[in-house]
């Protein structure tokens, strides 16, 4: 919303400069978004008066002048314009001045070789217009030595303000001096709007209809003003239109523009001679059109609201109007209308056909109802002072809808909500300033919400609007009292697991990143999404589509963008939400994350003192078990489930990671070529998806304490063993199986060697365990180990079909 | 004193390299020429101790002096064939030979070990300029965006607020209805929603446009009073240079008897000073308008705009950062809480946003474009975990 400083001083009295103005205006809630003060931007520029000029000795196109610039001697200036001559006003800039077009300091200078004291300037180069073929006249009258703007009309600030939906009565100027005078930086000019006394019954007749429905306009009014010369409005009319970037078009359109921007009350006007029988208001008919006065077409339908003569639609009811019965300099009789729309359907129809006129904005915001007569009068008056002619009475449909609202409203109200404590007689002023009726004495106030603030429903609207008014800054910052208990988790489980998950990951060298949650409809398919639940409806492009049903397709994405700029063995991950369908318990937290190149968790790249190995299935499986770990799930309890990963891991190479049958964690392994394929993607590739949720909840402990440490003093003994198994056993029922054959003194198992080539069969597999015992009470004898060991090696063979490698 | 002389056997057989005989064959002689063939014997067999150059020779020198058969373990032996008073003379000399004997023989020992020990320490010298593999500690790397939201939940969780999540799918009830948004409102076409398909009821769900909802789920499922905060993904239809059709906001949400504006302006001005690390931060709240709060209020906050960084708490500018209000008494009614009783604050602000600020990256959409060169220069290390003991980030 714009406006000049004159315009809005119009509707607010007394001296308030523009500071105070734009200040006052951000304090109440107006938002100054700008503020362009010509005047101020173009005080170095005086009023110069050329006392002489004369042919330049060396240029034919050049003149010498000697300017008169209000002190010291005259200037002489150098001047390439055509109309330069002895006794004109002109604009002049001394040397050091900024020049606008140019954003150029005008230095001092001689122009083929006479010196020339300044510059006579252009319209353009002042940034004002386009007008370059001569240098800008000033009236005669202008004062010599002083700025020029004000002799131009420049002297008015143009302000622009941001107005929040809940306030259309700040679409138009007047309402804005209400709220400023209410913060009692001058007075609301408010005088009373008389009628206009209709020469004659108004020739036109206006119908609603909308059959049974109910309508789409509470009111509609109408007069006819016959005998009009229209033509180019008045300057300050023209000045203000222009100022707030409207282009004038003719006085009468000027009008219904002057008053949409002034009072926040849009018209339309019809040249009368166009429009064939009476107006008709009602919905549109399948089928029918019309040209608006933007110069399209648009086709209207049954849900909008159109007005209509016997041609057919004329009007687009509140947003657009019709070119058909347009306004130009030919008319002589023109129809005012002045009406009230249902704002949803306003906004509905704005929306389908695109159409964003100021019309539509105020209407769908709110226009003040019991202003929709008094503005047609208003508008009547201006058009009988610009365009002359002899009024009709006003013919109407409909009614003015009232709302009558009073609220009962405690003062101590604004203490609650606030924490501020104010006196009565203050917040009975300032509502009264803004418009509001106040009766009732002491705490209990009765407050009637005017007409034009259709936001006001309630106590605590009026608390805003006090606070507002009085100052936001008056309210003391007060501390929250503690709150009874500290103890206890502030983050629920989930949350502490997403962020030991992501301090665990990063620890291991992984980069977080932070994707979209969407992705392509490819990607959604490649990773067990698609879902048409989970497309969305308007996505922002075709490759963020869906929500996202893994964390991996955008982490293989940007692993490979990263290659692609020359970072290729790059390790990411990220803990974030993935969605298995729509609903709430459909959204889990995952953490997943890739490995490429030779990006291991011991370090990427090569280095001197170790071969260079490409990333596999075990920097996964590590990062996996340590982020399961972060979350209170021991890894020696995860059983690993080669061949049951899904589809998007290499078949063999991953697993899924499982607590039983049921509960599945995640899974890792080598990235299926196929899926890389999808994502444009190369290996080597590896990762890992977790479900956070789908962990267990940790049982509940009666106590912090952990249980007793014991440390025996016996020396533990540790014996190797080397089994031949089948290739096909998994090793880790190997270390089962030798855990299984005493769990009270074999304490711990490590695989340290596995070996298959020349010395082992074919088929087989050659694995080393080394198996520690902690004896606990005694130390063992020799036959004692010799018998655990032979439990081992029988346990090892009876569970995997290993034997001890002879 | 030196070692005993070992009884072992003489390794080292007749083959004495330092044996002088000459002593032997003169037993008559006098004690004088005794004590002098003593002195003989010991500068010979001192000698042979320097003069050995490794373990082996300088084994082979004990042997032939202190062995059963050597030099000075055959002059013991003559020591019973003496008269009284010559023994007396050459016994005490001769024990004390012994003794000297080992003693250089030991010290010798020590010595060839050194030096032993040095040549080796002398070839086993590394290039220690060598590099070593980086820490993954040092590699890896926390999101700006998480990092900043345990920063937030530090400073909230130790005034007591609880951290509230809901699912990031939403019902456009609990994203606009509920929280005051008139079917139609104009305030709706100010969120660019994302919209999932209609469904064959007519239901359309929506990605919430702001993490607002969660104010809803929170006050509908648990007793007042409440103190949340909710940080989280939201989404809208917009993506140019400052904005990205995903982001992060954090809200926060106080209901109580009497918790009013005195004490969300507290609130606010004790999070961002914790939050910027300054001393203080000054504050201008203006009226402005969101459906859920009344009064409701955009917050500025003093600064300085320098040409690379926004400093805060300091300057002559004004940055909008927040917006907050009273939560309006429909949204308190919508859940289910008597407005007459229960009130309460809210207020929103983008994590992205104020992460960009605090530390400096000048581009919204850099944060989700998993670039590892960023995320490397702009993450946080992963045990630099914010804490208000450590003064957040230091």
């Amino acid at each position: 919303m714009k406006f000049s400083l004159s315009w809005l001083k119009e509707h607010l009295g007394g001296d308030a400069d523009l500071k105070t103005v734009t200040d006052t205006l951000t304090r109440v809630g107006l938002e100054v978004e700008h503020v362009e003060d010509k005047a101020g931007d173009l005080s170095a520029f005086i009023v110069g008066h050329i006392l002489e000029a004369s042919r330049h000795p060396n240029a034919d196109k050049l003149q010498v002048c000697m300017v008169d610039v209000g002190k010291g001697a005259p200037l002489q200036v150098v001047c390439g314009a055509p109309n330069a001559r002895p006794g004109l006003k002109v604009v002049f800039a001394a040397p050091g001045t900024v020049i606008p077009a140019t954003g150029q300091k005008l230095g001092a200078s001689e122009i083929r070789g006479v010196a020339s004291g300044g510059m006579l300037c252009s319209s353009r180069e002042l940034g004002l217009g386009d007008e370059h073929d001569g240098i800008m006249e000033l009236p005669e009258n202008a004062p010599v030595g002083r700025p020029f703007a004000p002799m131009v009309g420049l002297d008015d600030p143009v302000i622009e303000i941001a107005v929040t939906p809940n306030r259309p009565d700040c679409l138009g100027v007047h309402g804005v001096a209400r709220d400023l005078a209410a913060a009692e930086i001058g007075e609301l000019r408010d005088p009373a709007i008389k009628p206009v006394v209709g020469a004659f019954p108004c020739p036109k007749a206006v119908r609603f209809d909308f059959g049974d429905a109910e309508p789409l306009s509470p009111f509609f009014a109408l007069r006819l003003v016959r005998g009009v010369r229209n033509g180019q409005a008045p300057e300050w009319l023209r000045r203000r239109l222009k100022a707030i970037g409207q282009k004038p078009i003719n006085a009468l359109v000027d009008v219904t523009n002057y008053m949409t921007f002034d009072r926040n009350r849009p018209l339309h006007v019809f040249d009368a001679a166009k429009v064939k029988g009476d107006l008709m208001v009602r919905r549109g008919r399948a089928g029918e059109s019309f040209l608006a006065l933007d110069g399209k077409t648009y086709a209207v339908d049954e849900t909008m609201c159109v007005i209509a003569d016997d041609n057919g639609v004329q009007s687009l009811a509140g947003v657009i109007g019709g070119a058909a019965t347009g306004c130009d300099e030919s008319t002589t009789d023109v129809l005012i209308e002045s009406a009230l729309w249902d704002p949803l359907n306003i906004a509905r129809t704005g929306r389908t056909l695109n159409v964003n006129s100021d019309a539509r904005y105020r209407f769908e915001r709110g226009v003040d109802p019991a202003f929709t007569v008094p503005g047609l009068e208003l508008a009547t008056q201006l058009v009988l002072e610009i365009c002359g002619g002899e009024p009709s009475e006003i013919v109407s449909a409909g009614a003015v809808p009232e709302r009558n609202l009073i609220i009962d409203f405690p003062v101590s109200e604004v203490r609650r909500l606030t924490g501020l404590d104010l006196a009565p007689a203050e917040i009975k002023a300032t509502l009264g300033l803004l418009g509001f009726w106040v009766t009732g004495h002491g705490d209990r106030l009765k407050v009637a919400v005017p007409s034009w603030r259709p936001d006001v429903e309630g106590k605590a609207d009026l608390v805003e609007e006090v606070v507002r008014i009085i100052g936001l800054d008056r309210v003391a910052a007060t501390p929250l009292p503690a709150t009874a208990s500290v103890s206890g988790a502030r983050l629920s489980l989930i949350q502490r697991r997403a962020r030991n998950a992501r301090r665990t990951l990063a620890a291991r060298g992984l980069v977080e990143a932070v994707t979209w949650s969407f992705v392509s409809k490819a990607q959604a398919e490649a990773f067990g999404g698609g879902k048409a639940e989970l497309a969305l409806a308007n996505p922002i492009s075709a490759d963020l589509s869906d929500m996202r049903p893994s964390l991996l397709p955008a982490l293989i994405a940007a692993a490979q963008r990263n290659a692609d700029r020359g970072v290729g063995d790059v390790a990411l991950f990220e803990v974030g939400q993935t969605f298995l369908g729509d609903r709430p318990e459909d959204q889990r937290m995952s953490a997943a994350g890739v490995r490429r190149g030779t990006a291991k968790a011991r370090g990427a790249g090569r280095h001197w003192g170790e071969a260079t190995l490409p990333v596999d299935a075990f920097d996964a499986k590590g990062d996996a078990l340590a982020a399961l770990a972060a979350l209170g799930v021991s890894p020696a309890s995860v059983q690993v489930a080669q061949g049951a990963a899904p589809s998007w891991f290499h078949p063999g190479r991953s697993a899924a990671l499982q607590l039983g049958p049921k509960v599945i964690l995640g899974a890792f392994g080598e990235l299926h070529p196929r899926a890389l394929q999808a994502l444009g993607a190369s290996g080597p590739l590896v990762g890992f998806e977790l479900t956070l949720d789908a962990a267990p909840q940790p049982k509940a402990k009666p106590t912090r304490a952990k249980p007793p440490f014991e440390g025996s003093a016996l020396q533990p003994v540790s014996r190797d063993f080397a089994f031949l198994a089948d290739r096909d056993v998994p090793a880790a029922e190997l270390i089962r199986a030798a855990q299984a054959a005493d769990r009270k003194l074999v304490t711990r198992v490590d695989l340290f060697d596995r070996y298959e080539g020349p010395g082992v069969p074919e088929g087989k597999v050659s694995l080393a365990l080394a198996v520690t015992l902690q004896p606990r009470e005694k130390t063992l004898t020799d036959a004692e180990i010799e018998a655990i060991a032979e439990r081992i090696v029988a346990q090892v063979a009876k569970a995997t079909g290993a034997t001890l490698r002879g | 004193m030196g070692p005993p002389v070992e009884p072992e056997d003489d390794a080292a057989g007749g083959g004495a390299v330092v044996a002088s005989t000459a002593l032997y064959r003169d037993p008559a002689s006098s004690p004088m020429s005794d004590l002098d063939s003593l002195n003989t014997l010991e500068a010979e067999i001192l000698g042979s101790i320097g003069a050995a150059s490794d373990e082996a020779a300088l084994e082979a020198v004990r042997v032939a002096a202190l062995g059963k058969k050597g030099s000075v373990s055959e002059k013991m032996k003559t020591l019973g064939g003496m008269d009284p008073e010559q023994r007396r003379t050459v016994g005490p000399a001769l024990n004390a030979l012994r003794d000297r004997v080992a003693a250089a023989i030991a010290e010798k020992k020590a010595a060839i070990a050194d030096a032993a020990l040095e040549a080796r320490l002398a070839s086993e010298k590394l290039d220690v300029s060598l590099p070593v593999r980086e820490s993954p500690l040092e590699t890896g790397r926390i999101h700006p965006v998480s990092q900043v939201t345990d920063e937030l939940v530090a400073i909230f969780s130790a005034m007591g607020f609880s951290v509230a999540e809901g699912p990031d799918i939403e019902t456009d009830d609990l994203n606009f209805t509920k929280l005051n948004f008139p079917v139609g409102h104009p305030a709706r076409e100010m969120h660019d929603t994302f919209f999932l398909p209609e469904k064959e009821n007519g239901e359309r769900l929506l990605l919430r446009t702001h993490t607002s909802p969660v104010q809803i789920r929170t006050m509908q499922s648990q007793e007042p009073p409440i103190r949340v905060i909710c940080p989280g993904r939201t989404y809208r239809f917009d993506m140019d240079q400052t904005h990205t059709p995903m982001f992060h906001q954090v809200e926060g949400l106080v209901i109580d008897r009497d918790a009013h504006l005195g004490h969300l302006k507290w609130v606010l001005e004790e999070f961002l000073k914790t939050f910027f690390e300054v001393p203080s931060v000054e504050l201008r709240f203006r009226p402005s308008f969101f459906p859920f709060t009344e009064p409701s209020m955009e917050v500025d906050v003093r600064c300085r705009k320098l040409p690379n960084e926004i400093r805060i708490g300091e300057g002559d500018d004004w940055l909008e950062i927040l917006g907050c209000g009273m939560v309006h008494p429909n949204v308190l009614r919508n859940c289910g809480l008597d407005p007459d009783v229960w009130q309460g604050f809210a207020w929103g602000i983008g994590i992205d946003r104020i992460a960009m600020l605090k530390y400096g990256m000048p581009d919204l959409r850099d944060l989700f474009g998993a670039d590892a060169r960023w995320l490397a220069h702009y993450g946080f290390r992963p045990l630099d975990f914010p804490t208000l003991a450590g003064g957040l980030s230091s």
